[in-house]
């Protein structure tokens, strides 16, 4: 009662104030906390979030052209490409300086793959270049703009003089043009020539194919689900074995097995062309093209809805579809104006999770996807392993992050992240 | 309370059975008539069948055997959403995702009842359980009883004839127990429905009813009004469920002008009203109720056998004064006296004398 009435903060017994009295006596217990999460902490900060951030800012670094060619990238500020002519002695002789000390790195060849990049034919100039540069005196053995020439009269070109410039900051947007089909050209950002536009349309393939996959696992899931949540103890966990069972295979052997079901010498196949109900040079194309790939994805992915949803069902009181029917409704009514409505966190939950998985997913489409059903996640498994664009993959990598955040984002503002149980 | 005739029943079960397993049965040969009007509570402990016969005359069990009918037609084959029949459930079973007023809209949604229509009945109900001005809220944001009263709304609000409620106040505390019981009866009464109260208290089936049944392993053991329920149980189930109540176990010795008199396993002799015994030799189990034992002898009629006892606890309640006694080797025996100026106060030890009115006291089966 007389702290109430005293002016000054509380007190505790001792004299101290009251809130500094209480965090002491927590210090301890959220020390412990912490020490408890430690290890985890770290672990998702190495393997988890520094990858991120690292993906994230080689999306836009470029740092390879001003440290590999640092004169060249100073002597070519001064040009201007509108002139439509070759740059000066200057430039070429810093080009040769910078090459030599190049050479010697071995680092001539890294900026010509970067460079190549942006403009096919870079790479075998530097190559060249660089073998040659290498026997020159850089004191005495110039001019070296007609020795380049000579070397190969590429080098009097424009747009390759273009290329190194518009790449020479240590920043770039170009990976993340390229990723839209865009391109820098001459005067400034534009489109890329249709026959090299090939990411907008994944993207939206990847995004539809992942749509479709996660309604499919919505109609496909949802009985199941209800059926778990009502049977007898008994026979749902033996349901929920059954679909469990997936988890239990590699996945590598279950795409596998969907290659042996679909394939046109398949099971499925030669059942129908056996019961006469399709031609036997009229096979169903099933595998390699989009209609595999969903279907594939779909059986591998039904788990991660059926468990969500699944656990929301559990939640859900019996009594409400009796209350509901007591009071007069039909067993649909019932079923869609009182159970349904519950259920939809279930299925906002299992959503997201098979929607995220599935713009990510690699290996299905990848086996099963032919060139027609595969997603934007293969183009980036490509440019970190084949063509060591790794800008171009982070770029890619970030686009789909940025847009699934976006997503989730969207999903709160209209359903409400709150609303998502995942029991 | 008539006993009600063919004519005005109600609600019937006729030789109704049910089994789950197809073993055993859960509701034995049930038979059961109410008129209108008629507050009747299904009483007995868990297991005993009382909701089993709820849910059949609700639509959500099917009868293995037998003819349930609501008005004189039978409902054996009617769905549930057909009946008519209002429910309030045991955890009341209100809609989440529902506003109040969108709880007790459902029903005549589902009737396809006009908007006004349907405000007009919503706002009207919810003045009659006095919860006006909650008609925008969640039932999560509500307080069990208030919960309590909307479910209550939300089943009347049809207007149905029939109204089951399946252990309504379970989950609230004592004195708002008490409270919704007397306003639950008086809203019945004052709406005329029938009402079929399940429970598993018995003062609340004794403070609520018209007629209370009471059930035991699938068969109803009595039907009758509170105080014949109490003041005469027909059996030693009953008698022993209902309040509280001390047995003696003996042999009939006699029976002449309508007072058994019983040999008590230690050899004393008691007067008794002979309920379900006829002859003598037959065992029994005599039931009297711990505030008709009497103990001052001045009280007692004469002549009647009285039994030696010995205090053994004194337990001071307020109101009564509870007193355990050993009698006739039972240690369990409980008698009650008021807490009135003139009241003696045993003391543990003391030796008394007690006895009672012989129609008080009642020779059951064994």
């Amino acid at each position: 009662m007389a702290d109430t009435t005293q002016n000054g903060p509380v007190l505790a017994a001792d004299g101290t104030p009251l809130k500094r009295s209480l965090s002491r006596a927590l210090r301890m217990q959220k020390t412990r906390a912490l020490m408890l999460v430690a290890p985890l902490l770290l672990f998702v900060l190495i393997t988890f979030l520094l990858p991120i951030a690292d993906m994230l800012f080689r999306s836009v670094e470029n740092n390879i052209v001003s440290d590999t060619l640092p004169k060249t990238v100073v002597a070519l500020r001064e040009w201007d490409p509108a002139s439509g002519e070759a740059p000066g002695e200057e430039v070429y002789a810093a080009l040769a300086a910078d090459l030599q000390v190049a050479e010697e790195n071995k680092t001539h060849t890294r900026v010509g793959t970067r460079l190549n990049y942006e403009n096919p034919g870079i790479s075998s100039l530097f190559r060249k270049a660089g073998r040659r540069v290498s026997k020159w005196d850089i004191e005495t053995d110039g001019p070296f703009k007609e020795q380049f020439l000579d070397m190969d009269k590429d080098w009097g070109k424009v747009e390759i003089w273009q290329t190194i410039q518009t790449y020479s900051p240590t920043m770039t947007n170009g990976y993340f043009l390229n990723s839209v089909d865009l391109m820098k050209g001459a005067d400034g950002v534009e489109v890329r020539p249709e026959n090299e536009r090939i990411y907008i349309t994944l993207f939206i393939r990847t995004f539809i194919m992942s749509l479709v996959i996660t309604c499919a696992c919505i109609v496909l899931g949802y009985p199941v689900a209800w059926l778990l949540a009502n049977l007898p103890t008994r026979s749902a966990n033996m349901l929920m074995i059954l679909v469990l069972l997936p988890f239990w295979t590699s996945l590598l052997v279950r795409t596998s097995a969907w290659k042996v079901m679909l394939q046109q010498q398949g099971v499925i196949n030669e059942t129908l062309v056996w019961l006469g109900l399709v031609a036997d040079d009229a096979r169903l194309v099933m595998i390699n093209n989009q209609f595999g790939t969903i279907v594939a994805m779909t059986h591998i992915l039904l788990p991660f809805m059926i468990l969500p949803m699944y656990s929301v069902m559990q939640t859900i009181n019996p009594s409400y579809l009796r209350a509901a029917k007591s009071l007069g409704a039909t067993n649909w009514t019932a079923f869609w104006r009182v159970y349904f409505p519950n259920s939809v966190p279930g299925i906002g939950a299992g959503s997201i999770l098979v929607f995220i998985l599935a713009i990510g997913y690699y290996i299905t489409p990848e086996l099963v996807g032919g060139t027609k059903g595969v997603f934007i996640s293969n183009r980036i498994a490509f440019h970190i392993s084949t063509s060591l664009n790794w800008g171009l993959a982070a770029a890619l990598g970030t686009i789909l992050l940025a847009v699934v955040l976006l997503l989730y984002w969207t999903y709160d503002k209209i359903v409400g992240i709150d609303n998502v149980k995942l029991g | 309370m008539t006993a009600p005739t063919g004519n005005d029943a109600f609600v019937e079960f006729e030789r109704v059975q049910k089994s789950y397993d197809g073993e055993t049965l859960v509701v034995k040969d049930l038979n059961l008539t109410m008129p209108k009007g008629e507050f009747l509570t299904m009483l007995g402990p868990s297991g005993s069948g009382k909701t089993t016969c709820l849910m059949m005359l609700a639509g959500f069990e099917t009868a293995t055997h037998g003819d349930i009918r609501l008005g004189g037609i039978s409902i054996n084959n009617i769905p549930p959403h057909k009946r008519g029949i209002g429910m309030v459930f045991q955890n009341y079973a209100l809609f989440p995702h529902m506003t109040i007023a969108e709880n007790l809209s459902f029903p005549l949604e589902v009737r396809k009842m006009g908007k006004s229509e349907r405000e007009e009945k919503v706002r009207r109900v919810l003045d009659m359980v006095e919860m006006g001005a909650f008609g925008g809220r969640r039932p999560a944001q509500l307080s069990g009883g208030q919960q309590q009263r909307i479910a209550l709304a939300r089943a009347l609000v049809f207007e149905p004839e029939l109204v089951l409620m399946d252990e309504p106040l379970g989950a609230l505390d004592k004195q708002l127990r008490e409270k919704m019981q007397f306003e639950i009866t008086h809203l019945a009464h004052r709406l005329g429905i029938t009402v079929v109260y399940v429970t598993h208290d018995q003062t609340e089936a004794l403070t609520m009813s018209d007629r209370v049944a009471v059930f035991n392993d699938g068969v109803i053991q009595q039907l009758a009004p509170p105080d014949v329920l109490y003041e005469e149980p027909s059996n030693s189930f009953v008698a022993q469920f209902i309040g509280e109540n001390n047995t003696l176990e003996g042999e009939i010795k006699e029976i002449k002008n309508g007072i058994a008199v019983v040999q008590l396993d230690d050899g004393e002799l008691i007067d008794c009203k002979p309920v379900n015994v006829s002859k003598p030799g037959e065992r029994t189990r005599v039931s009297i109720r711990p505030e008709r034992v009497e103990y001052n002898k001045d009280r007692l009629r004469a002549g009647v056998h009285t039994l030696h006892a010995e205090v053994l606890e004194f337990i001071y309640m307020g109101d009564i004064f509870r007193t355990r006694l050993r009698v006739a080797g039972n240690d369990e025996f409980i008698i009650k006296t008021r807490n009135a100026p003139d009241q003696t106060r045993l003391q543990p030890g003391q030796q008394i004398e007690i006895g009672w009115l012989p129609e008080d006291c009642r020779a059951l089966d064994a």
